[in-house]
């Protein structure tokens, strides 16, 4: 029985992270830039940014629950600013890191136009995009379809996927010919992946910034605050910059 | 180029992974055992209740249950202020917080094999082993276990199968952090959200070959085990 506890014991046991490491939780759509980011990080501070992902509402979920996160990169405004109201985050740290870009994608390089007539084009049998109820970019979505007049008329071939990724999986498998997406899911490096695209003006919806915020267990770190400074750095915003996004003035 | 070698953090990841489910199995038995004999024998209408508690985790989605345990464990909830209390701490966001909601959501696929295998076992094969003189814990030890050794084995495979695989829970409960709580299942979720498809094989590829190997291991056991007659084992 003592082994038993013994090995149970030994197993149990965790080892201890770093002094200078910060826990940052990212939402999911930024896994790809900030994982870059995290390398000029540590080679810039010497501190070293360990990622954990998950989808914003999730991520929420838990900083309420008592997660250890330092640092929180939303995938909207709302978040951080309910955090902050709810004493879980440093007031005055929230800050725009990115600003979405919606754009209406296809694999097949010939389909859509760079100004996006494909929409009123009659033999656009079926159009993905996310949860305008659940999903930021599905509801500027809406509201672009809405801008341009052309809601009802699309609402009968409209697939709804359940989140933004979802939506790129409809279209990327081909199961659905045409359909919004996140313009950071087939841009790199400035430049569209594979297929066509039209990239939705921003004055078409509502803009799709995505805050940053400083959390409690961050609040007396270092490392939390380089982290955050660094976002807004050149360095930083170019990375962002290059995986599709709009970068804060 | 993606590189195509397993990172630190993917090896941590096995690492943590491969002790989670050792660690949950151990308890899964531990608890599972005495559970599953006492609800294959008892008629009280307790045993019912208890029946369909240890089912409910086959009926909620994952994430509901990582989140009901997340609010129960958590600062603010009645699991968390006694942990605390009693000086543990907290529980979500930490290894011990893994097993703890691993050993829950794969209590049915232990429990309910354990128990229909205890079901099968006659009366009459327990009062022999009674005016045999043998008292009920050598009976369990000495003529139940062995006769129930194929639902052991099966309990075995698919609480550790389970707890390997599992992800919604452990996504909730653990928080994804590198090194502590990122499990196999969800470093290779970490990987595809990165675009690292060609890593996301590479991991996905050795969860299948580990679950695989272990899989063969427990049925190698099972008929090494099996060439000695269940009964000439009994002492009773």
């Amino acid at each position: 029985m003592r082994r038993f506890l013994c090995c149970l014991t030994a197993l149990l046991m965790i080892p201890s992270a770093p002094a200078d490491d910060v826990l940052v939780a990212v939402a999911a759509n930024f896994t790809a830039p900030m994982k870059e980011i995290a390398v000029s990080f540590e080679r810039a501070t010497g501190h070293r940014a360990r990622l954990a992902l998950g989808s914003t509402g999730k991520l929420y979920a838990q900083i309420r629950n008592g997660a250890p996160f330092e640092v929180l990169l939303a995938a909207d405004a709302d978040t951080p600013e309910m955090l902050e109201r709810l004493g879980l985050a440093v007031p005055n740290t929230r800050r725009t890191y990115a600003i979405g870009r919606l754009a209406l994608w296809s694999p097949d390089p010939e389909r859509v136009d760079p100004s996006g007539r494909v929409l009123v084009a009659p033999d656009l049998e079926r159009l993905a995009l996310a949860n305008p109820k659940l999903a930021p970019y599905g509801r500027a979505a809406e509201q672009t379809l809405k801008a341009l007049g052309l809601w009802e008329t699309l609402k009968p071939r409209l697939v709804i996927a359940e989140s933004i990724a979802q939506s790129y999986q409809f279209v990327a498998s081909g199961n659905v010919p045409t359909g919004f997406v996140a313009l950071s899911q087939v841009m790199r490096g400035g430049r569209l992946l594979s297929g066509s695209a039209w990239h939705v003006p921003a004055y078409l919806h509502a803009p799709l910034t995505q805050d940053l915020v400083l959390l409690r267990p961050g609040a007396d770190s270092a490392a939390a605050a380089a982290l955050v400074k660094f976002m807004v750095s050149p360095e930083a915003r170019r990375v962002i910059d290059d995986y599709g996004y709009r970068v804060p003035p | 180029m993606p590189d195509l070698f397993l990172a630190t953090e993917d090896w941590q990841a096995i690492a943590l992974t491969a002790r989670l489910a050792a660690v949950t199995l151990l308890i899964l038995f531990v608890i599972g055992v005495p559970l599953a004999w006492w609800l294959a024998r008892t008629h009280s209408r307790l045993g019912s209740l208890v029946s369909a508690l240890v089912a409910v985790p086959l009926v909620l989605p994952p994430t509901v249950l990582g989140f009901y345990l997340l609010v129960l464990l958590g600062p603010q909830g009645p699991v968390g202020r006694l942990t605390e209390s009693l000086g543990i701490g907290l529980l979500p966001f930490t290894f011990p917080g893994l097993v703890v909601a691993s050993t829950l959501f794969s209590l049915p696929f232990v429990v309910q094999p354990l128990q229909a295998s205890f079901a099968a076992v006659s009366e009459r094969m327990l009062e022999v082993a009674a005016t045999l003189r043998a008292g009920p814990f050598d009976t369990f030890w000495h003529v139940v276990l062995p006769l129930s050794r194929p639902g052991l084995l099966s309990a075995a495979v698919l609480g550790f199968a389970h707890t390997l695989g599992e992800f919604g829970v452990v996504l909730m409960i653990g928080g994804n952090i590198p090194g502590r709580t990122q499990v196999l299942s969800i470093a290779i979720y970490n990987r595809v959200e990165a675009f690292e498809y060609a890593h996301a094989h590479l991991l996905a590829g050795s969860l299948l070959v580990f679950s695989f190997i272990a899989l063969l291991a427990l049925q190698f056991i099972n008929r090494a085990v099996s060439t000695t007659p269940a009964m000439l084992r009994g002492g009773a």
